[in-house]
């Protein structure tokens, strides 16, 4: 995977919330942020942001798609990394966009903005190097990776590693860490009955951890785990790794 | 159909011709750093072929023949088919086996009479004591089978003798051109003088293999010995007996090639 | 369009309710990707050895119409005829041609995805020619009347015990054969050599067709391929026209990674090569080889710089062990001749998207299959790109913009209005967070979403409003 490398920790980032964040999980967003803080950095939130276009752009509707993340690039001027609390939406951005614009006129300024993208946890890992303490209760817990964070960001180590440095967390890896929950955006509906299935079988992993909670970094997955855990009447809670991370180290 | 041939190759040129591409160039580094030092060669072709059932039998040039009909007396076959024409069936038919067991074939009954429709017995006239159905016997198990083996020469078109190549061959021998360390396989070039169907239709195939033809890969294999300035009609390699894991995924060996693949190491 | 579309949802609810035919799959499935994973342990080899193997394809398809030409000349020059088909209607009448000089009346068949195209079978048996599958899985499925579930696997879908009762049912001599995979296998030989014995004609596939040399290249394990092009005195091989490769040595790549990938074998009990019928001298071989040379829809597939790359497929079957939408419906759900992801990318384009508009769409673009593809071909982009296709008329693919629909497009619109002026977006996500609680479980989209799930639930206040609230900068 092609990572943007700042030349030294930088001071001020850029924070893309994404749209399923602002709706449906704003306070991992917000943690995603204190977390920045909490390592010295200033965090600018462009109030002018929406959504980076992938609804559209993966339903077949591009122009649209087009338009939508087009209304984004203005807001995230100079140079300074853009982070986002979503492997999906941040694979959107750093590798579709390029196909998304190419030919377009403004195709430049929509690289040079996808450039600058991180994943969440890569970038607390990779860029910031982040030392965490432990403040909470012994607590086993699962990582689900989504589809996107692995395979189009390339992010798989990394929050597993930041789980690992919580003295008091057990991490239990799933036996089919690498397969897909069934979120898939609107695969979710159109397939649905698949879907389904497909999110029982994780569900049926997730419960043989053993685990409390299962943390994950992308929203889509949560909420399509969170909904059939909930459903099922399953004690096991899906929480955003930003938020689990926040929680543990804040106390 | 030679409109469609015009149709599709003009459609493939206009549309490539519209929109070329550049391949990236082809780095065969990945093959060419498959190697492994000469003494690890012959153990890895062994381990490899032996986790497919392959078995293996040692022998010089002096006793292959000998370690040969041994083995094939001993697994209860009949009967062996083989190549007259290669300086290995030469051999082979010169080496002393006692008379009874020249028997059906033409070293006895003159030139090109060893299959059915000739005066002599026959391989589907003398009842075959290996069993065509179920299992094989295995080399191992058993007291010494005293039944004699019969050598018959593939001498004559399949045509000639379908059936009884179907029906009443136990075995064939076949020599090879050598074996590919990174996949343990065997080099084949059938010819006029060793038919193709020597290594698929009986259901023992033997293969001699010389231990100093070791290759390190099928692509340094065919680059050594030149295959591309020509081709012969058929090329093969072979790394194991007939094997299917269509039913569930169990590994299942003889479903329709030779059920047993007997590699001979000739040193 | 006279053709109904395909639904795939429905198709496959029948199969997600069969709790054997899911067991069946996710096991098959689970042994294939870790037999595979021991076959790419080191990552070096995989990456450069995938390159490799792509910058054959991908230079096969930069020079196709020459290679074609060459292999046809190379081919006629050593004696194998050649056969162009458009349509498989085509290719039908060339091979039916054949068989009739041939007076033969008993086909033998290995494995061949082209013929799956053609719907060989049925039509030569309308013509009183009995055409026999040999390889063991397509055997069963002939036997069972039914369709290859798994394109390197037909008859993944069944067990033991299934195949043991059909058996059974459609063969005499079963009654006394054990149950066991072994026993079943050695009744199928004892019957399938009786049929390679007396056969006119064989068929094959064909893996990879060399223009340096004209050679046909076949691998296999069970010998029947070896059979069906050696014992009868015709054969008949089939190949679409992307499986040109131009040199010899770009063989070794395609042979050592299409059985890794596929079934986590280093490589087939067989690699079977074969450049000219029976020579002067010879004692065995057909005596004359056809090679039928299908396009089927790939010329128009070629026509597109993107979608192109979908013919750079060797057919491995990976993408399907890895997909965890097949994983879960198995390969009979989608109807056609080439299942999962690659189906998915190849069968549209093939058959059109009135038809076929639905596939593309039963994917969670997860990108398991692009992580694992041999030739890395970017199934998801080109799944995305068909969506595109699907709702937009367009010349590149057959029936495109088939799937348009009005309501769909103006939600879109909407979407994009929405989603393109902070005020708007301001007040929908306020409104959303508000009242969005309320909306009843039994609107659409909301009702698929609820059958297993809880429904989502809008926060009571935006990320938006907290960062407000919370004073982060704006810029």
């Amino acid at each position: 995977m092609d990572r943007p490398t700042p030349p030294t920790k930088p001071t001020k980032v850029y924070f893309f919330g994404t749209c399923l964040v602002d709706l449906f999980y704003p306070e991992a967003g917000m943690a995603g942020m204190e977390l920045l803080q909490a390592q010295g950095l200033t965090v600018v939130f462009p109030q002018g942001q929406s959504c980076c276009g992938q609804p559209a752009y993966n339903s077949g509707y591009r122009a649209d798609a087009l338009k939508v993340a087009r209304a984004q690039l203005d807001l995230f001027p100079g140079d300074l990394p853009i982070v986002v609390p979503s492997g999906s939406c941040a694979g959107m951005m750093k590798k579709h966009w390029p196909h998304l614009f190419h030919g377009e006129p403004d195709e430049a300024k929509a690289l040079q903005v996808s450039a600058r993208v991180w994943e969440l946890t890569q970038f607390l890992v990779q860029v910031l190097d982040v030392k965490l303490t432990d403040k909470g209760e012994p607590l086993r817990v699962t990582w689900h990776a989504s589809c996107h964070a692995q395979r189009e960001m390339g992010v798989v180590d990394e929050p597993k590693a930041l789980l690992r440095q919580l003295a008091n967390v057990e991490l239990v890896e799933l036996t089919r860490e690498k397969e897909c929950c069934g979120f898939g955006g609107t695969f979710a509906v159109r397939h649905a009955e698949i879907s389904a299935a497909m999110v029982g079988d994780k569900v049926a992993d997730i419960e043989s951890t053993g685990a409390k909670r299962v943390v994950s970094g992308d929203c889509g997955c949560l909420m399509n785990i969170n909904g059939a855990l909930e459903a099922g009447g399953k004690p096991v809670q899906g929480q955003h790794i930003a938020q689990f991370l926040k929680e543990r180290t804040h106390g | 159909m030679s409109d469609a041939r015009a149709a599709i190759l003009g459609t493939l040129r206009r549309t490539r011709d519209a929109h070329p591409v550049t391949p990236p160039p082809s780095d065969f580094t990945p093959l060419a750093d498959k190697q492994w030092p000469p003494e690890e060669r012959l153990p890895r072709i062994r381990r490899m072929m032996e986790a497919v059932h392959t078995e293996f039998l040692d022998a010089t040039e002096a006793d292959w023949p000998a370690v040969v009909t041994d083995f094939l007396t001993r697994a209860g076959a009949a009967n062996l088919l083989y190549a007259p024409g290669t300086a290995d069936g030469a051999t082979l038919s010169a080496y002393p086996l006692p008379p009874r067991e020249r028997e059906g074939t033409h070293a006895q009954h003159g030139e090109g009479e060893g299959f059915a429709g000739s005066d002599g017995p026959s391989p589907s006239d003398t009842p075959s004591p290996f069993p065509l159905r179920g299992p094989l016997p295995s080399p191992e198990t058993g007291e010494e089978n005293t039944a004699s083996l019969t050598l018959i020469p593939y001498d004559r078109p399949i045509e000639d003798f379908k059936q009884q190549m179907f029906e009443g061959i136990d075995a064939g021998l076949t020599g090879t051109l050598g074996a590919i360390a990174d996949t343990g396989s065997l080099i084949l070039w059938p010819s006029a003088d060793e038919p193709r169907l020597l290594s698929l239709v009986p259901h023992i195939h033997v293969a001699l293999l010389r231990a100093d033809a070791l290759y390190d890969s099928f692509w340094q294999a065919m680059r050594d010995q030149r295959w591309a300035d020509a081709m012969p009609t058929n090329a093969l390699l072979i790394s194991g007996p007939s094997k299917t894991a269509d039913i569930e995924q169990t590994l299942a060996y003889g479903v329709h090639g030779p059920k047993r693949l007997v590699v001979v190491i000739v040193r | 369009m006279a053709e109904h579309a395909v639904n795939f949802a429905a198709a496959s609810k029948a199969a997600l309710q069969d709790s054997q035919l899911r067991g069946n799959f996710r096991r098959a499935m689970d042994g294939l990707m870790s037999k595979r994973a021991v076959q790419f342990a080191d990552a070096k080899e995989w990456h450069t050895m995938r390159a490799l193997a792509a910058s054959v394809r991908l230079r096969a398809l930069a020079k196709l119409p020459e290679l074609l030409e060459q292999l046809e000349t190379n081919l006629t020059r050593n004696g194998i005829q050649v056969h162009w088909a458009s349509t498989t209607a085509e290719a039908n009448a060339i091979t039916l041609a054949i068989m009739r000089k041939a007076n033969a009346t008993l086909a033998v068949k290995g494995k061949s995805m082209v013929t799956e195209e053609m719907h060989l079978n049925a039509f030569l048996e309308d013509h009183d020619i009995e055409v026999l599958e040999s390889d063991l899985g397509e055997y069963i499925v002939q036997l069972d009347g039914t369709m290859p579930s798994h394109i390197i696997m037909p008859a993944i879908h069944l067990n033991t015990k299934q195949i043991a009762h059909l058996f059974k049912q459609k063969i005499k001599d079963a009654a006394s054969t054990g149950e066991d995979a072994a026993a079943l296998t050695d009744l199928a030989r004892r019957i399938l050599r009786q049929k390679f014995m007396n056969a006119g004609v064989g068929m094959s596939g064909v893996n990879a067709a060399v223009a340096e040399t004209g050679t046909l290249c076949l691998i296999e394990n069970e010998g029947n391929g070896r059979m069906c092009t050696t014992v009868p005195p015709v054969h008949i091989a089939f190949m679409g026209l992307e499986k040109v490769v131009e040199k010899l040595e770009d063989v070794p790549p395609i042979i050592s990674l299409l059985p890794r990938s596929a079934t986590g074998q280093p490589i087939t009990t067989y690699v079977n090569m074969i450049s000219s019928p029976r020579k002067e001298g010879e004692k065995d071989g057909p005596r004359e080889i056809h090679v039928v040379i299908l396009d089927n829809g790939r010329s128009s597939v070629y026509a597109d710089p993107e979608l192109r790359d979908t013919l750079r497929c060797i057919r491995c079957g990976a993408c399907m062990n890895h997909c965890p939408v097949y994983t879960k419906v198995g390969g009979h759900a989608y109807e056609a001749p080439y299942p999962g992801p690659i189906g998915q990318i190849l069968v549209p384009q093939m058959e059109g998207l009135a038809k076929r508009g639905e596939m593309p769409h039963a994917c969670t673009m997860c990108n398991a299959c692009v992580e694992i593809c041999p030739v890395q071909i970017p199934i998801v982009e080109i799944m995305g790109r068909l969506r595109v296709e699907a709702v937009h008329p367009s010349a590149s693919v057959k029936d495109s913009g088939a799937r348009a629909s009005k309501t769909e497009a103006l939600v879109w619109k909407g979407w994009a209005a929405m989603n393109t002026s902070p005020l708007a977006y301001k007040i929908a996500t306020t409104a959303m967070s508000a009242v969005g609680n309320a909306a009843p479980g039994s609107l659409p989209l909301l009702k698929e979403w609820t059958s297993v799930r809880s429904k989502p639930r809008f926060a009571p206040r935006t990320l938006h409003d907290l960062a407000r609230k919370k004073g982060i900068p704006n810029v």
